[in-house]
């Protein structure tokens, strides 16, 4: 039991690791992006293998823990933190097309245009924090809070693509730097996303409820 | 969730903590209500209400001592035969109580089947392991008795192991063909609950894969209720579970429910491997 209990404290422990070095990446992006900042751009890029790595380093003891057959909560922990390692990989690969998006964007004048992007970024990175912070704290308002906010956030980049859609319209030298903007736009509301899936997972890890794909009121069990 | 359960699941788990949701039952099979029993001035099992659905697995988990196979004993009173025991509240099967003076232990055992943690055959060939009951019920055809004992072994998932050698000692078999022939010899009679006391733990890890799956068939006939110390057994094999402590049951409720979100803080430390 007692080297079960010190495998279990490796997961939560290299967990939050690999959380603040996704929330750092996308930080980093959003960042980079702002201020255009080419070298910043590339330290994200090269940065996303830690990503990788801590996924799969945190599969390996995951299965480890499952082998031993555990039940109740310490299920429930094993395979969230599965499935909340598998959305800060992802949250990774996002970041990095944010910073791929914006050194392609540097090359060119700044273009006036999506004009609610720094809000949508500043919308996900916070959606981000918070969803890691619901996780960490047991949280299950503040999880639930999150599921409703990632509605609001696809609506901001659906209007972001709109806007920017009238603005290739107007002239084929905005086409390119309408298609990085795009992208990046739908990487943040991507990350928001991965961001509500955790919160989905905060829930389920505190309260065994499963609330994906179900109204985020979802009563806790009686 | 609860709407992909069956209704029989519905009931077991409307019964979490061991409340009485007799008005949730439709009717279950076995009833328990409030029983205590005593050896002697010791107090083994205090106030246990529980209800056994049809057809399904039930297994009863908790550490040793909490009472788990003197209440499996307690379905076809097998505590009778141990001195000094009493018994207070009521047991019933369709609503007859075991317990009432009219009831007729020997036919009560016919109906309500038990296979043990130690593999028992008589020191008898395999066939008669599984005729001898049938002809104590007074089964005396041969082509009656030969059908009945290969329907038995191959319920027993047994019979393409020992067709070939029938009437060779029951004592020459493996553990696991052991287990299994006690299984084909409780099932001969057609009773219509099967109580198992772990019956699984003396075996390697094949023979026991080979009887759980036996009784995740066997319970498309009977009402299987099994006490098991390994957990994760109750979890592959069970609908239902109900956890004991110190003669109490903590928590009853839909198996998939109680290993993996428990309601009694007693459970979780249990089944997490926590406890005391």
């Amino acid at each position: 039991m007692e080297h079960f209990e010190h495998e279990l404290s490796v997961l939560k422990q290299r967990l939050l690791v690999m959380a603040s070095y996704a929330e750092n990446a996308v930080n980093r992006a959003v960042e980079a992006l702002r201020n255009r900042d080419d070298a910043l751009a590339q330290k994200v890029k090269e940065d996303d293998t830690v990503l990788d790595e801590l996924e799969m380093e945190l599969d390996e003891l995951a299965i480890g823990l499952l082998a031993q057959a555990p039940l109740a909560s310490d299920l429930r922990l094993i395979t969230v933190a599965m499935k909340i390692t598998q959305n800060l990989e992802r949250v990774g690969d996002e970041a990095t097309k944010i910073a791929k998006r914006t050194r392609e964007l540097n090359q060119e004048p700044p273009l006036k245009a999506a004009s609610a992007l720094p809000q949508l970024a500043e919308r996900a990175v916070r959606m981000l924090r918070n969803a890691l912070d619901a996780f960490v704290s047991g949280n299950t308002a503040a999880a639930r809070a999150l599921v409703a906010e990632d509605k609001e956030v696809d609506a901001l980049n659906r209007q972001i693509l709109a806007e920017l859609e009238a603005v290739m319209a107007e002239s084929p030298q905005n086409i390119k730097r309408c298609l990085n903007l795009m992208v990046v736009s739908r990487s943040l509301e991507r990350v928001a996303d991965h961001a509500k899936n955790v919160a989905e997972e905060a829930v389920y890890l505190r309260e065994a409820v499963d609330i994906r794909h179900s109204h985020p009121s979802a009563a806790p069990p009686a | 969730m609860a709407e992909h359960l069956t209704p029989t699941i519905r009931v077991a788990a409307g019964l979490r903590q061991g409340g009485d949701a007799a008005s949730a039952a439709a009717t279950p099979l076995i009833r328990i209500e409030n029983l205590s029993l005593y050896y002697g001035r010791a107090k083994a099992l205090s106030n246990i209400t529980l209800s056994i659905p049809e057809r399904l697995v039930t297994a009863f988990i908790g550490p040793s001592g909490c009472g788990k196979s003197t209440l499996l004993r307690c379905l076809n009173r097998m505590n009778d035969l141990i001195d000094n025991v009493r018994i207070e509240g009521r047991v019933a099967i369709h609503g007859h109580d075991l317990y009432d003076a009219k009831t007729d232990v020997i036919e009560l055992r016919k109906r309500v089947g038990m296979v043990f943690q130690k593999s028992n055959p008589f020191p008898k060939s395999i066939y008669e392991n599984i005729a001898y009951g049938l002809r104590l019920r007074g089964m005396r055809d041969r082509r009656m008795l030969d059908e009945t004992v290969e329907r038995s072994l191959r319920q027993a998932a047994l019979w393409d192991e020992v067709k070939d050698r029938l009437h060779a000692s029951a004592l020459g078999l493996s553990g696991g063909q052991q287990q299994r022939v006690c299984i084909a010899r409780a099932i001969a009679i057609q009773p219509e609950i099967l109580l198992m006391d772990e019956p699984a733990s003396a075996l390697d890890p094949l023979a026991t894969a080979r009887i759980e799956d036996l009784i995740l068939d066997l319970k498309k006939e009977f009402t299987i209720v099994i006490v098991t110390h390994n957990m994760q057994q109750a979890a592959r094999i069970s609908d239902s579970t109900a956890f004991f402590y110190l003669g109490e049951l903590i928590e009853f409720d839909a198996t998939r429910r109680l290993f993996t979100n428990p309601a009694r803080k007693q459970t979780e430390d249990y089944v997490t491997g926590r406890f005391g």
